[in-house]
């Protein structure tokens, strides 16, 4: 896969405030990152400067075979942007809004027509098409954004936050959207978000961002081996198996009112079937078993940190 | 040419809003509506005394501070609408693409300036209903209007300036308060000879002094003499300063 961004040892201060500390990232085309990490960690700062927003203090930066310092608009003719906020004209249509970024791109009248009329079908706008975007709830407000980001077909999308605030149908709205532009158009996503599930369904790598420097990088699932935290969760029918089992399975903590032990999951299911066999022989009834695997919350709980000074809101 | 189109682009945006919000013009009207009609009905008959005519006569000398209190008025309301566009997210948006960057400015001031335009027209037409009888020629008027113009597009790219000088609605709306003042302490009013020698003094050495003596004077039919290349250097020079720290500000 070829190479869509490529940054190194990027860095920027506030002042005395380091943002970001000597930053690395590759993100192939066509495929989703995601930047996570705590509130202040610098992922809107990172993504202000790759969106050519601020200016890096140090550091190389390429987007679409471009050098971003050198050449800021031609990585602007190859990236959308769609914020946190979402970034439409409250008091414009949304069909005009669409038409203003037509506009601006120079399509020319038929074709910013067209293009506007196939946005509009594309993210289910068009009824509310001749209404102000100021009436549009919270899904209508983000499907328009994104589509006057894609009014000029760009090959790179920063999705800020895209679904903050959101309500769980159009949530999913919105991932399947972010996967359509992936399959079909073949864009590039650059995601930041707050919700560790959006990153492990939509990502296919993810950095962890810490006081301004990468602390784990990988696929989610290599992200999810990095932590300890898997583990089998048993609770039992009656106080008598509960006292009988729980200095023999190797559990870590138990539970005397609710009669449950946390055992570790080292070994998969071995494990699990050395527990049940167990249990088993020595006729011990279990109300309820469950396996707990590692997610993106203990990821990001074990490797991030609380940053020690609040990011500038600029 | 990318700066034209794209200015026009955004004017284009400008326009719609103030076609979907048509009072904003009323409320810039309003206040030198309310000018007008105080000094001419409250104090007219005693200024009209004061220029040694009478209140009619007075109508015709307070008309031309009245339309530059409509130019600095609206230019509150242009930082107000400003500064309010620049926390908005479509601005980082604009600022993502590949546009004319000074263009999201320029259409705000061409914008202001239709509006400003029409809040003018509108203050003229009450002025004429209460007794306002210009003498001017269609030259003139052409004259009136160039010598607006320019000192609108001065002002207003003045109240960007300064809209832009914080990123705090609240700020920037008081910013341009100051110049509410200047057809006070010029010749919008009274005749600066009334007025104390270091206050005379400021009255005929500041901006609003020759474009109101232009107007005036083309509006009763008379040459408007060296006032009128001081009102067009006036106008350049803060036109020039304003648009290049609304652009460095802009950028930063």
């Amino acid at each position: 896969m070829r190479t869509f961004v490529s940054v190194t040892g990027l860095r920027k201060s506030y002042g005395a405030h380091r943002v970001l500390d000597g930053i690395d990232l590759t993100i192939p085309q066509g495929t989703v990152f995601s930047l996570l990490g705590p509130n202040g960690a610098g992922k809107t700062t990172t993504v202000q400067i790759l969106s050519t927003l601020i200016k890096a203090d140090a550091g190389e930066i390429w987007v679409a075979g471009h050098d971003l310092a050198k050449e800021p608009d031609k990585v602007r003719a190859a990236i959308g942007v769609t914020g946190q906020f979402a970034a439409v004209d409250s008091f414009l249509t949304g069909e005009e809004n669409l038409r203003l970024m037509a506009d601006l791109l120079h399509l020319g009248r038929a074709k910013g027509r067209r293009r506007v009329r196939e946005l509009l079908e594309r993210f289910d706008l068009t009824d509310a098409a001749r209404k102000p975007a100021v009436t549009y709830s919270g899904g209508m407000r983000r499907r328009l954004d994104l589509a006057m980001t894609m009014v000029g077909t760009p090959r790179l999308i920063f999705l800020d936050e895209p679904t903050a605030g959101l309500d769980p149908r159009s949530r999913r709205t919105m991932w399947q959207i972010v996967r359509d532009l992936v399959q079909q158009d073949g864009v590039t996503i650059f995601l930041t978000t707050q919700y560790l599930e959006e990153a492990d369904v939509l990502a296919d790598r993810i950095a962890l961002l810490s006081q301004g420097r990468l602390v784990a990088e990988g696929t989610p699932e290599e992200l999810k081996r990095m932590v300890p935290g898997g583990h089998i969760v048993v609770r039992f029918a009656d106080p008598d198996g509960y006292r009988r089992a729980a200095g023999h399975v190797g559990a870590t903590s138990s539970n005397d009112a609710a009669l449950t032990v946390q055992i570790p999951d080292s070994g998969g299911v071995r494990t699990l079937r050395k527990l049940l066999e167990w249990l088993d022989t020595h006729a011990i009834d279990v109300a309820e078993l469950s396996m707990h695997t590692p997610d993106l919350d203990d990821v990001f709980l074990t490797l991030t940190q609380e940053p020690s000074t609040k990011e500038p809101s600029r | 040419m990318r700066a034209i189109t794209d200015s026009a682009t955004m004017l284009r945006r400008q326009v719609k809003h103030i076609w979907r919000y048509p009072t904003l013009i009323l409320t810039f009207a309003s206040v030198p509506v309310v000018f007008l009609l105080l000094f001419v009905y409250v104090f007219g008959g005693t200024m009209g005394a004061g220029i040694g005519a009478d209140r009619a006569a007075y109508v015709g000398y307070l008309t031309p501070g009245i339309m530059i209190t409509t130019i600095v008025g609206a230019a509150q309301g242009t930082a107000i609408s400003v500064a309010t566009d620049m926390t908005e997210g479509i601005i980082a948006r604009f600022k993502t693409m590949a546009i004319a960057r000074v263009s999201v400015l320029t259409g705000h001031v061409l914008g202001a300036m239709v509006q400003t335009f029409l809040a003018i027209a509108m203050v003229t037409v009450v002025a004429l209903l209460i007794g306002f009888r210009p003498s001017a020629s269609v030259l003139d008027w052409l004259g009136v209007v160039g010598v607006l113009a320019m000192f609108t597009f001065a002002i207003t790219w003045l109240s960007v300036a300064l809209a832009m000088v914080t990123k705090n609605v609240a700020t920037a709306s008081n910013l341009p308060m100051p110049l509410m003042l200047l057809p006070f302490l010029g010749s919008g009013f009274v005749p600066t000879e009334s007025m104390p020698a270091g206050l005379r003094w400021f009255a005929e050495h500041q901006p609003a002094t020759p474009v109101i003596e232009t107007l005036r004077a083309l509006l009763a039919g008379r040459p408007a003499g060296s006032s009128f290349l001081e009102a067009a250097v006036w106008s350049a020079g803060i036109a020039l300063v304003s648009y290049l720290s609304a652009r460095r500000l802009y950028n930063r």
